[in-house]
């Protein structure tokens, strides 16, 4: 090739290319009415949330097959080691659900578990948690308090139903102490594991900017518990709704676990299924409210 | 500029005169008591600015947590201005390695932790700490917390803390060790700032020699464990201090002279396994064989 075309060669492309680059530019910036920006917008939404929404899709369809199988279990009365027979349909469930909520028995039932739950886990709450600290901070305490804690600890509280019976002198107070037992230990167990989990050396930085005992104990030993105590918070709560059912079913007269129980003994099986859905819901919805109450008093954990 | 925040840390101006005397500490196990730094002197002048280097495990820090008052001398005496150290106070502001924040406090509320110990009113406290977070360039961040902050940050905060409470003197034990190299060589101008700002005594401890070098007027340099000290080297670099004075040949003299002190410190405390020669084995010369002709 003569030298002349490798010449002509790079100058070429360059006075063509630059007119078509700010050609281009306009073209890019200029399209922006507000239905694309909106296109634009969503698309890069989906993007960033497409796990997110893919978990919700298969969460809701897992969903609704267990209530299809649900259904079809009982509509053909399926006995294959399990009995199906006398199992109600989701429908029929439904149907007790909206005769129960025109019902004040119903709602009786539930708040008076409601009270209990609060009454017998609060109580637990506020024992169990100073205790654990002190227990935590010192010692000797510790030493006293532990070995009778570790004998009492593995009985289950429904084994305490036929004690609770005789050391309270009403039916209500002894499902109470049962609600307490079972969310006590679970409470004072996790905040010991906090206090044994603080960091000395912020115990030493405390002590270097001046800090006595009461404020170290409050400006250091609390706070660095705190995730643990709620962690002992939610525990105690699941714990607290089983012993609960198990001793409302015992010995109660009200409660959503009597509710549950009487329905079986009087043949309403429709209502067995609505007195455990709604001891799940109660559940799950103090669970969340535990944990709503934990992010509000930790303000430093996340975001 | 704020009056309180000035005067909380500059009421210490000419006092916080360190002096450690015949010092030991042992700790007591089961086959005895190991002596972990035996016989040992240092002082700090008010205002002076003092590092103690030293291999590891030579008891540097135990030296700094018996000045801080966390641990008793086995023997001897620990005075700070003539008072005997009795336990940790808020007179001597400390600064630790880990950086210690409370991960539950507002980076102001950190600051203010000191002087709310102090009884100092809720207003008083908040505008010293906006000061002082100030000096630092830290008032953007007064409302996050702490696991928000970068390594370099945090300790700015600690310092901060450290300096809130007006203290006679400040030890710093490592503080800079978690910090990548090029926010360690900010995070020591800044406390060079703040120390010819405040006029405080300063005892140091760290592994890093051009640190020592470039921060201090003293360095104390301690032997293997038992500790004691092996050397006391001047630093006659003039102040203020840059970053280029660290490729002079004064620099590089005080540094090499401290290299081999240190060296052969730690060499001891390897335990003998290691010895200068057997160093020198590690880069054997094959000459163009290969290893199984040798062998």
């Amino acid at each position: 090739m003569s030298s002349s075309a490798l010449a002509r060669d790079p100058v070429e492309p360059m006075t063509v290319v630059s007119p078509k680059i700010e050609a281009k530019q306009p073209t890019i910036t200029a399209p922006s009415p507000e239905g694309t920006a909106i296109g634009v917008l969503a698309a890069r939404w989906y993007r960033l949330n497409k796990d997110k929404l893919q978990a919700t899709l298969i969460g809701a369809t897992s969903l609704v097959a267990f209530l299809i199988a649900w259904h079809l279990l009982t509509k053909y009365r399926v006995v294959f080691f399990v009995r199906f027979t006398n199992v109600p349909s989701p429908l029929a469930v439904y149907d007790s659900f909206s005769r129960a909520i025109h019902d004040p028995k119903f709602f009786l039932h539930v708040a008076l578990s409601c009270r209990r739950i609060l009454v017998g886990f609060s109580l637990a709450a506020v024992v169990a948690i100073p205790l654990g600290l002190v227990m935590g901070r010192f010692k000797r305490i510790h030493e006293m308090v532990f070995p009778v804690a570790e004998v009492l600890r593995p009985i289950p509280a429904i084994a305490w139903v036929p004690m609770a019976i005789m050391l309270w002198p009403t039916n209500e107070q002894s499902i109470v102490f049962i609600t307490f037992l079972g969310s006590f230990f679970p409470i004072l167990v996790n905040t010991l594991h906090g206090m044994s989990l603080v960091d000395p050396v912020l115990v030493r930085a405390a002590r270097c900017l001046g800090a006595r005992e009461a404020s170290i104990f409050r400006e250091v030993y609390f706070p660095a518990s705190l995730p643990h105590i709620f962690t002992g918070l939610t525990v105690g709560m699941g714990v607290a709704w089983v012993s609960l059912i198990a001793a409302e079913m015992i010995s109660g007269q009200y409660g959503i676990g009597y509710f549950t129980w009487e329905a079986y003994s009087l043949v309403q099986y429709p209502d067995i299924a609505l007195g455990m859905i709604a001891i799940g819901v109660l559940g799950l919805a103090s669970s969340l409210l535990i944990r709503a109450m934990g992010r509000f008093v930790m303000p430093w954990g996340r975001t | 500029m704020n009056q309180i925040a000035l005067n909380t840390a500059e009421t210490s101006a000419g006092k916080g005169h360190i002096d450690v005397r015949n010092f030991s500490l042992s700790y007591e196990t089961i086959d005895g008591s190991v002596e972990a730094v035996t016989d040992t002197q240092i002082h700090v002048n008010p205002g002076e600015f003092v590092s103690i280097v030293g291999p590891s495990g030579c008891g540097k820090s135990t030296l700094l947590n018996a000045v801080a008052g966390f641990l008793k001398p086995t023997t001897g005496t620990v005075t700070v201005d003539g008072e005997a150290v009795k336990g940790p106070s808020a007179d001597r502001g400390m600064v630790f390695q880990q950086y210690s924040l409370f991960p539950w406090k507002t980076v102001r509320e950190n600051v203010e932790f000191g002087m709310k110990m102090r009884g100092m009113d809720r207003s008083k406290r908040e505008r010293a700490a906006r000061t002082l977070l100030g000096l630092a360039g830290l008032e953007a961040f007064e409302k996050h917390y702490p696991d928000r902050l970068s390594g370099g940050m945090k300790q700015r905060v600690g310092i901060v803390r450290a300096l809130a409470t007006g203290p006679k003197v400040l030890l710093l034990d490592e503080p800079f060790g978690a910090l990548d190299a090029q926010t360690r060589v900010i995070m020591q101008q800044i406390l060079t700032n703040m120390w010819q700002r405040l006029k405080i005594s300063v005892l140091f401890v760290t592994h890093d020699i051009d640190e020592a070098i470039f921060l201090s007027d003293r360095v104390y340099c301690m032997t293997a464990r038992p500790g004691s000290i092996k050397a006391e080297i001047p630093i006659p670099l003039e102040r203020p201090r840059q970053q280029s004075m660290m490729m002079s040949s004064e620099f590089l003299g005080l540094r090499r002279g401290l290299m081999s002190l240190i060296r052969e410190e730690s060499l001891k405390a390897m335990g003998g396994e290691i010895t200068d020669l057997g160093m020198q084995g590690l880069s054997i010369e094959l000459n163009g064989q290969s290893l199984a002709d040798v062998l």
